[in-house]
């Protein structure tokens, strides 16, 4: 149902969702940026709305409030194993629709590729979404040309007005509407963008000649393999283990996984010091084909949500967006 | 008529007496070597109104504009008069051009304006070192550099302010990917070592570089909220004793370094030569004579140190001995 509340009954509002839940949204961590006296939006812990970061995309995505970046699994002393306990508050995440899409393949991956994550879906199990709407397109990112612009599976729409008086709120969510008090009545439909500046065409009928194709080697000799198109994406679900003896007792320890990054060195490295895909050229190339070509294989939608994310922190300015469409063009090329 | 000048208030005033009878050049300070695009124009004027057209950038980063008539001075004082207002550099008369010449223009490199590796705003930092310290007859060299690459070469001043940065790690965002210890390694002085998948940081080694924050993809490193810097002493370069600085305060604060120059200015005025030829002898040379430990006392005098900035006990300078 749709309410316009003024920003003080928002607000208490909102102090009431505090107390049930831990309020995730995206947040300007002062100072924080790659540069000096350069911020970083992520994702942090609000207690208004104030706190969150409406205006501008956040540099990093909502997926690390799912997945957390290091996940202890479990601790181990000689002959015990003990599981840490789950989150022990339900949780709310501020969202844009792309994002919302993302959930969708994070949730592929976690909870219906086979087993169920454990650790992924003690977590999932209790969230609520909260979307925020995109008034105008960001400048890097192509949801409507990923069909991620209109995500209708939210709990709550959620919209401060310009005036910053005015809150507008679409709550589906039958557990949020009961915190709900005062405000008016009104028809509330989420801002979705339906242009984006950024347009991309995904290529259809690869053959396996596009692993020879020259653009893997001109973008591989760019690219440094640091890793932040992987970490900033919403979409990226990669892990690898890591076990610790600690150094005061290695008979005592834990078991972690920990984010990886295709792009970087290891990712590939196996017992024995074998390793698949050696340049940057080649896991660029496994990179963009998992995004765009193989995961829909499988799964029968493409894994790239088009945040744009991953183009807009590279710091080679490697497009991945310019890349894809480059591909698509080669492939029209040789058709004709 | 015969030229009657005073050629020692000329060159307080920023003049210069050139090798060419009658004609002289006008110096024009930045502080931080950072202007407005329009103050070019009016270089430009003055060079080609009253110059011979061609104007040095010196090597402290002000404009030299040459060959003017001694006779104009007046008038060209009047022309600076937007420039130096624009440039907000401290004045006694409005319109007499600049008050004094002994202290230099503060330079500095470009700074986190532009430069990914800067840890502060140099040219800001300049332009608050000039106010405090201009005018001022007494000959000082102070420059400042955003981070220990160190292209404003401070260590060739008086005083070198290099900026740092203290890297705050949060274990929770690492994904060990060493980006970090590899960016230390290569580019700066190896102080990163990995344990047990995470970061660890020499304290003794690491200089405040900030090369690892720049390279963590995850933001597991990040800068300080406090800046840092480091404050070289006594570098010069000249006839007798070409050195360059040594450390002298590593971690310290904008504030209390901004202290220690005002500090000094008064130790030169108790200790300088009085036969020093238009009291230009360098602090450098003042504190040879006089000894660091005795520099120290009037350098530190009110100040209070961060906790963590470490003072250096003594300071011994190298270089290449000529006299
Ligand atoms: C034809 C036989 C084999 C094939 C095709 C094969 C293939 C593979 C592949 C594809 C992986 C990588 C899995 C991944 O990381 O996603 C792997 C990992 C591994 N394989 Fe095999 N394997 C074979 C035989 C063996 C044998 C005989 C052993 C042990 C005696 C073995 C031990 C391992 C181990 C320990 C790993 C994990 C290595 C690591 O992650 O560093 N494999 N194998
Ligand atoms: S690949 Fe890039 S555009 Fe696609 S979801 Fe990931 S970060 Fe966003
Ligand atoms: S962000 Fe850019 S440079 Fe870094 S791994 Fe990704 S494509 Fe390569
Ligand atoms: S000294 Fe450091 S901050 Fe200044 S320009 Fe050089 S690299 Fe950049
Ligand atoms: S700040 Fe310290 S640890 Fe980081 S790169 Fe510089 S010297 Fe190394
Ligand atoms: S660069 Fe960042 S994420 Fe990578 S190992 Fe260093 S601190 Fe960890």
């Amino acid at each position: 149902m749709g309410y316009q509340f003024t920003k003080a009954e928002a607000e208490r509002m909102f102090e009431k969702w505090g107390s049930q839940y831990d309020v995730f949204a995206p947040k300007l961590m002062e100072g924080e940026g790659c540069f000096s006296d350069t911020d970083v939006v992520r994702y942090g812990k609000v207690t208004s709305l104030d706190e969150i970061v409406w205006d501008r995309k956040s540099d990093y995505s909502l997926k690390e409030v799912l997945l957390a970046i290091n996940e202890t699994l479990f601790y181990f002393t000689e002959d015990k194993t003990t599981v840490p306990e789950g989150p022990q508050k339900d949780i709310l995440i501020f969202l844009r629709s792309c994002d919302l899409c993302a959930v969708q393949r994070l949730d592929e991956i976690y909870l219906k590729n086979g087993y169920e994550d454990f650790y992924y879906a003690r977590v999932r199990k209790r969230v609520k979404f909260i979307l925020m709407g995109c008034k105008t397109s960001c400048a890097s990112g192509f949801c409507v040309s990923m069909g991620t612009n209109q995500a209708r599976q939210y709990d709550a729409y959620v919209k401060v007005d310009n005036t910053q008086k005015v809150v507008y709120a679409d709550i589906k969510d039958k557990v949020l509407k009961a915190f709900v008090e005062g405000g008016k009545e009104i028809e509330v439909t989420p801002d979705y963008v339906t242009e984006n500046v950024e347009k991309v065409n995904l290529p259809k009928n690869l053959s396996n000649k596009s692993f020879e194709n020259t653009i893997w080697q001109e973008y591989g000799d760019r690219c440094i393999g640091c890793g932040r198109c992987n970490f900033a994406c919403p979409t990226c679900t990669c892990f690898t283990m890591q076990d610790i003896f600690y150094k005061e007792n290695a008979k005592v320890g834990e078991r972690r996984r920990v984010w990886a990054s295709c792009q970087v060195d290891g990712y590939t490295d196996m017992a024995g010091g074998h390793s698949y895909r050696k340049t940057q050229g080649e896991r660029l190339r496994f990179k963009v084909m998992h995004k765009i070509y193989d995961f829909e294989k499988r799964f029968g939608y493409p894994m790239c949500v088009g945040c744009g994310r991953c183009d807009d922190i590279c710091p080679e300015y490697i497009s991945f967006s310019n890349c894809v469409n480059r591909l698509t063009k080669e492939e029209a090329e040789h058709e004709k | 008529m015969g030229m009657d000048i005073n050629t020692k208030k000329l060159k307080k005033n920023a003049f210069r007496v050139s090798k060419e009878r009658g004609i002289g050049a006008s110096r024009i300070r930045v502080p931080g070597g950072y202007l407005d695009a329009k103050i070019l124009g009016m270089v430009q004027e003055i060079a080609e109104t009253y110059g011979n057209g061609y104007v040095h950038l010196t090597t402290r980063q002000g404009f030299e504009i040459e060959g003017i008539h001694l006779e104009d001075m007046e008038q060209i004082n009047q022309k600076l008069q937007p420039i130096i207002e624009m440039l907000e550099i401290n004045q006694t008369d409005p319109n007499t051009g600049y008050p004094a010449s002994g202290t230099r223009n503060i330079s500095a490199c470009i700074g986190n304006n532009v430069c990914p590796f800067a840890n502060y705003n140099t040219a800001k930092l300049a332009k608050r070192i000039e106010k405090e310290v201009f005018p001022n007859d007494l000959h000082f060299k102070i420059a400042c550099t955003g981070c220990s690459n160190d292209c404003a070469k401070v260590r060739m001043h008086d005083f070198g302010i290099i900026g740092m940065t203290l890297p705050q790690y949060d274990p929770g965002r690492c994904v060990n990917c060493q980006a970090c210890v590899k960016g230390c390694k290569s580019l700066s002085v190896n102080a990163l070592r990995v344990e047990n998948y995470k970061i660890v940081r020499d304290e003794e080694k690491c200089i405040g570089c900030g090369v690892c924050i720049t390279k963590c993809p995850t933001r597991a490193l990040t800068r300080s909220k406090k800046k840092y810097y480091k404050l070289t002493i006594m570098g010069r370069s000249g006839k007798k004793n070409p050195r360059l600085g040594e450390d002298f305060l590593v971690w310290a604060d904008e504030d209390n370094i901004v202290k220690i120059i005002c500090n000094t200015y008064r130790f030169v005025e108790k200790y300088i030569s009085p036969s020093a030829p238009a009291r230009k002898e360098h602090v450098g040379y003042i504190i040879d004579r006089v000894g660091f430990e005795e520099y120290k006392k009037w350098a530190l005098e009110g100040v209070e140190l961060l906790p963590e900035t470490i003072v250096k006990e003594c300071v011994y300078w190298s270089g290449i001995h000529f006299d």
